[in-house]
């Protein structure tokens, strides 16, 4: 489980989250959702450190993670797996050497071991032959698997995903979403995913808070969030011209 | 101000970047892989500089002491003093700090940009220490042996030089070379190299290290990375020079 409490960030005077206060819990998918710019990315980067919190504090699991050193932090980020927005890979290694490299840092397993390794993540994602491939020969979404097999190597207790279907197809993004439930529910993980796509959020939200003006302005599930009153959620939710056309249908019933 | 900023902020990453390694089998072939990157993809440049550079040091010399009172062996003479003391460990060092130091800060300042520096933290490694030790290592023993392999070409350069033109002969020209030889001067020379090595490695990687923004971002970073260790280069020459030649 991770906690935050109270914590408030500011970038010059743009105070981006505001006393936020939430709490992710183990083996659920949880979700964090909102329009653009309202600051998904910074509570993801908050939360793992990468940006240091003005006030409040984390906890993993009861450790108060905000008040650790950097030397001490590094304990609890080998447990981390973690899918930037951007992919992230290190574009000088192959697929495999990406997904190899936190296990050859880590881990004391033999070459062939950390192939199996690989390849198991790689069919998880349904990228088997893209091995010796560099990160500048995948296509975007292909990028984005590589990196969630790249996360899911090391057999992380946390998980965080920022937008992890974005750029992707419908169908593949599906296929993500499912992978990801799956390893969260099989590996018992804290698992974090940040999302603006509607389709993910009715698929795996097992928990979902919903962030508006740097507050958490809503929390629930898939279920929930379809009779929500909250007005701005409405607005996010309902906006899609699927989603219109539904309604409008089903009104006309 | 801003410049009191930058040395706090280098010297704080230089105390990151020496720190324990996370793996050691892991940094030591990362140290290969510089070796490669630093060293051996240098040499062409190197030594193609070194030849003609050492070719026109001799016949410009030649020219210009054409006197009854200088003898031909002392062209060969002062050649190899100015190669060895100057010519190889600070010129070349510069122009290491341009090919060297701008392909450090890019690569470094690309990986800042796209997260992937990022991404290094978040899986428990120590940014600082995994992308800039193994260079600043490998540039420390590398670059030694570049300035060697010049000083030797740049000399080979001279005699072409001289003996091509029928300037200086080849048997003056080897006499020069041969006087006067101090082993003083060559530890001179390549505790410079070390010295500049250092800077090179690290005060680009500061400039990579910081970037933030974009591509147009990485350029820039990249550019001052040259500048500033182009300046340390030739600063830290004149306080070497004081402290080990007076
Ligand atoms: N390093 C930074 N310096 C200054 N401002 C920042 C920084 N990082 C984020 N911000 C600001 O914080 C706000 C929230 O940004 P954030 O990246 O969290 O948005 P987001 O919710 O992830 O949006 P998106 O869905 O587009 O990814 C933005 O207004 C952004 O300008
Ligand atoms: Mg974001």
């Amino acid at each position: 489980m991770i906690e935050a409490i109270n914590i408030n960030k500011s970038f010059g005077d743009r105070h981006v989250l505001k006393d936020v206060s939430v709490s992710f819990e183990k083996g659920k998918t949880n979700l964090i959702i909102g329009q653009s710019g309202m600051g998904k990315t910074v509570l993801l980067k908050c939360l793992i450190g990468l940006t240091r919190i003005d006030s409040g504090k984390v906890l993993y699991d009861g450790v108060n993670f905000s008040s650790m050193s950097f030397k001490e932090m590094k304990g609890i980020r080998r447990q981390i797996g973690m899918l930037f927005q951007g992919g992230a890979l290190f574009d000088s290694l192959t697929v495999e050497e990406n997904i190899i490299f936190p296990l050859s840092m880590f881990t004391k397993l033999t070459v062939k071991e950390k192939k199996e390794r690989a390849n198991f993540c790689l069919s998880r994602v349904n990228l088997s032959n893209a091995n010796k491939l560099l990160p500048a020969e995948l296509s975007g979404g292909m990028k984005k698997r590589v990196a969630i097999a790249r996360a899911i190597a090391v057999n992380p207790n946390y998980l965080f995903c920022d937008e992890p279907n974005s750029g992707l197809d419908p169908q593949t993004s599906q296929v993500i979403d499912e992978l990801i439930k799956e390893l969260t529910e099989e590996y018992n993980m804290t698992t974090i995913v940040v999302t603006h796509d509607m389709n993910s959020v009715l698929n795996i939200g097992e928990n979902i808070y919903f962030i508006y003006n740097g507050q958490i302005w809503w929390k629930g599930d898939k279920d929930s969030i379809l009779t929500t009153t909250n007005k701005e959620l409405q607005d996010f939710v309902f906006t899609s011209a699927l989603t219109r056309r539904f309604i409008n249908q089903q009104n006309a019933f | 101000m801003k410049a009191l900023y930058h040395v706090g902020r280098y010297f704080l990453l230089m105390k990151h970047t020496f720190q324990r390694p996370e793996n050691q089998s892991v940094y030591f072939r990362q140290i290969l892989v510089e070796f490669e990157n630093l060293g051996i993809a240098s040499i062409g440049i190197v030594a193609l500089i070194s030849v003609f550079m050492g070719a026109v040091l001799v016949i410009q010399m030649a020219f210009n002491l054409d006197n009854p009172m200088v003898p031909p062996w002392a062209i060969g003479y002062a050649a190899k003093q100015s190669i060895v003391l100057e010519f190889s460990p600070t010129i070349i060092s510069l122009i290491l700090a341009g090919k060297v130091g701008s392909r450090i800060a890019s690569e470094i300042g690309t990986m800042r940009v796209t997260e992937q520096i990022d991404a290094l933290e978040i899986m428990g490694i120590s940014p600082a220490t995994y992308l800039i030790l193994p260079k600043i290592i490998a540039a420390m023993v590398v670059n030694p042996l570049l300035i060697i392999m010049s000083m030797i070409l740049a000399m080979g350069g001279g005699w072409l030089g001289g003996s091509l033109t029928n300037l200086v002969p080849t048997s003056e020209f080897v006499l020069g070379i041969q006087s006067f030889y101090k082993t003083y001067d060559i530890v001179y020379a390549l505790i410079k190299t070390v010295v500049f090595a250092f800077l090179i490695t690290s005060i680009s990687s500061y400039n990579g290290f910081y970037t933030k923004g974009g591509a147009l971002e990485v350029g820039a970073a990249s550019t001052k990375g040259v500048v500033f260790s182009s300046v340390a280069i030739i600063l830290s020459n004149l306080v070497l020079t004081q402290l080990l030649l007076v």
